[in-house]
């Protein structure tokens, strides 16, 4: 059986310069939640519309379930349903207007009321597009996508800009779909989102993978699974410092940023009151201390040396 | 990647595809091949009809255009001519003349004499020439002693002009003079030679030519920009049925405008239409359709509403100037007819005015035909491949 999205070695140069996307593999199986997480301009969005068929790559080659999209491209469109990052649709039409027109393009759409009640339209059905909220419109923007009844979808940043209510309503619908049996692709640069939602994960930067796995698998390779964050006085000379944080008991790795210092860390219990002490004898004083779950960004950062949304 | 997923029958392909929900299966609905054709157009249409700027440039407007300029220039009973005499000695009697000669020719519309109504008014010499020099006067007459008249007139003022020539030929006749030869003039203002005749059909040229560039080439790219037409395309939707959504929905729109503009002229301007009123439809269909190319190709790779509009004005402005849609392009010198007539808006211009005027048949109008069948059919071939989607 093939894998519903399949990709080898893509490449898409724009204008013979601009290097957008580097050589990305991925393989996708039926029923996943897959995220490729990556900060602006790491090359998600090229990758998902070469995925889509709405962009040539340069070089690679597409598989959706088995077929490349040069096959017989109306009757693969009929499988996805698309989320893009950015439509402005139609204002002047209501919702269930925008719903059935979309429907009208598949051979065998779903039901507008039953999309309208799964993404919670339904009391919205007679309001013009130009009238919605934001939570809104991306979830008529999802429901053109599932009004074809696809089995893959794919969706472009769908929670961005999003108010956390609004985001949680289309986590819901997007894990309904899962539940039904579908697969879906998202490209995301909000780590809660990749960790709550994917069931694995790439990691994009500068247009390759730079890490893939399930969201704990890429937390799990930190080393540690809490971060230790302090702040003390007179730091001193850094690199020496850096060297002795390391040797703390349980500690996995160390990093600064500005004037504080992480320590990825296996069993915080063991690290900290070692670094107490380490602090007083050294006759510093503590500023700051917290510990917390390792997060995705923490993957992220490890791996570049940045934040996910740092411009 | 297995080699059996390659198979070509992609439509039984179920082993591929993960199942669909059972619910979702029970209600699925079957589509047919023109569903999304039906929808593209209903959609185009009710968004234009919800469009109140759309409904008022495209239906009221040239009905107020129609409405000002027939108004303007209609067809007046002859000019009230409005004279001023100087007071002094004779002023009464040159009065007299002036009004005894409207009593003696009074107005004959029948005969085809009719001579412009005069008023005539006594006021000093300062006063009267004050007012002749602001224009409210045509003419100043000044009786002079010797039984003769000084007339002050304004050469650059044709009303100035003309009431010189009509007050003399009174008071000469009035103090004697017999006509040498006996003359009849016969009046020309039926309609179908009126302003207002020459300018309606112009008026459903320009409006055609107005909604086909806009309504087609601004839509297009307003959809592109907003990515609308790249979400389509990202659906199974035919390309071919979107543009055909798209110009057709130009046809229903023209059926509208011809008929409201057409209805407005005989209504409230009595103009009759000699030719068919089937050839005007058919004509206006294929200048919606040949203007809907025009916009298509103007539109077809532009990324933003601003590149578009000001290409649309830029198509567009040559065929206002020239076209004859106001005025006949005849005032041009004749080295540029050849190329006004191969303009599609003076094809259509021309083949409206000798349907609705002349009752001219399509068939004696092929070459003007011809015109507007190349302009949109090349227009839509080069569109259609230089077409961006996204």
């Amino acid at each position: 059986m093939a894998s519903p999205i399949q990709c080898a070695d893509l490449r898409k140069t724009y204008d013979g310069k601009v290097e957008a996307v580097r050589g990305i593999s991925l393989q996708i199986e039926a029923g996943q939640c897959f995220g490729l997480l990556g900060p602006n301009g790491a090359g998600k969005t090229t990758t998902i519309e070469i995925l889509e068929g709405l962009l040539a790559p340069t070089s690679g080659e597409v598989r959706i379930f088995g077929h490349a999209w040069n096959d017989n491209p109306r009757q693969l469109r009929e499988w996805i349903g698309i989320s893009l990052q950015e439509t402005r649709l139609s204002e002047k039409l209501n919702v269930r207007e925008t719903i059935e027109l979309f429907a009208s393009f598949y051979c065998e759409p779903r039901a507008a009321d039953d999309i309208l009640e799964e993404l919670q339209l339904s009391e919205k059905s007679d309001a013009w597009v130009g009238k919605l909220s934001g939570g809104q419109k991306q979830r008529l923007a999802v429901a053109t996508a599932l009004v074809g009844n696809p089995r893959i979808l794919f969706l472009d940043e769908p929670t961005t800009g999003l108010d956390p209510q609004s985001r949680r309503q289309l986590w819901d619908i997007i894990r309904v779909f899962q539940k039904k049996g579908g697969t879906v692709l998202l490209t995301t640069h909000y780590m809660d989102e990749a960790e709550r939602l994917c069931d694995r994960l790439a990691i994009v930067d500068h247009g390759v993978i730079i890490a893939e796995g399930t969201p704990s698998d890429l937390i799990d390779r930190l080393g540690g699974h809490h971060v230790v964050e302090f702040q003390v006085n007179n730091n001193g000379d850094n690199s020496a410092n850096l060297d002795r944080w390391r040797s703390l008991p349980s500690v996995e790795s160390v990093r600064r940023e500005d004037s504080t210092l992480c320590l990825s860390v296996r069993e915080p219990h063991l690290t900290i009151p070692a670094l107490l002490e380490a602090v007083t004898r050294d006759g510093h004083q503590l500023e700051h201390l917290s510990t917390r779950q390792a997060s995705l960004e923490d993957v992220f950062v490890q791996l570049t040396g940045r934040h996910l949304r740092e411009d | 990647m297995a080699t059996e997923t390659n198979t070509p029958t992609l439509n039984h392909d179920e082993k591929n595809q993960p199942l669909p929900a059972p619910g979702a299966r029970a209600n699925a609905l079957r589509n047919g091949r023109w569903s999304g054709y039906r929808h593209l157009l209903w959609a185009r249409i009710l968004e234009l009809w919800r469009e109140p700027e759309v409904v008022f440039w495209v239906f009221v407007f040239p009905l107020l255009l129609a409405a000002g300029l027939g108004i303007a220039f209609r067809n007046k009973p002859a000019d009230v001519t409005s004279v001023v005499v100087i007071d002094g000695a004779g002023a009464q009697k040159t009065l007299a003349m002036l009004q005894g000669s409207v009593d003696k020719n009074p107005s004959d519309k029948s005969s085809g004499n009719a001579r412009s109504a005069i008023q005539a008014t006594v006021l000093d010499r300062e006063a009267a020439l004050k007012g002749f020099h602001f224009g409210k006067y045509d003419l100043a007459i000044e009786p002079n002693p010797d039984g003769s008249y000084t007339y002050y007139y304004d050469p650059a003022r044709p009303e100035s002009v003309l009431s010189r020539a009509e007050i003399d030929a009174r008071l000469q006749s009035a103090a004697g003079r017999k006509d040498a030869v006996a003359t009849s003039s016969q009046s020309s203002s039926e309609p179908g030679s009126r302003y207002i005749d020459f300018l309606i059909p112009g008026l459903l040229g320009m409006n055609l030519m107005n909604s086909g560039m806009w309504g087609v080439g601004f839509a297009l790219v307003e959809m592109r920009q907003r990515k609308l037409l790249k979400r389509f395309v990202a659906t199974p939707m035919r390309r071919s049925d979107f543009l055909l959504a798209l110009t057709s929905s130009r046809l229903v729109l023209m059926v509208i405008e011809v008929g409201l503009l057409l209805g407005f002229g005989v209504l409230v301007f009595h103009m009759r239409v000699l030719g068919s009123i089937v050839s005007v439809f058919l004509l206006g269909s294929l200048g919606a359709v040949a203007f809907g190319g025009v916009g298509l190709l103007t539109a077809c790779r532009a990324q933003k509403i601003e590149t578009v509009s000001g290409l649309i004005n830029l198509v567009m402005m040559p065929m206002w100037i020239f076209s004859g849609v106001f005025f006949s392009y005849q005032r041009f010198p004749a080295v540029t007819h050849p190329f006004i007539k191969a303009l599609p808006l003076t094809a259509l211009n021309d083949a409206l005015r000798s349907t609705i005027l002349e009752g001219a048949s399509l068939a004696s109008q092929s070459g003007r035909l011809l015109v507007l069948a190349v302009w949109g059919g090349v227009s839509f071939v080069l569109a259609l491949r230089w077409f961006r989607w996204t």
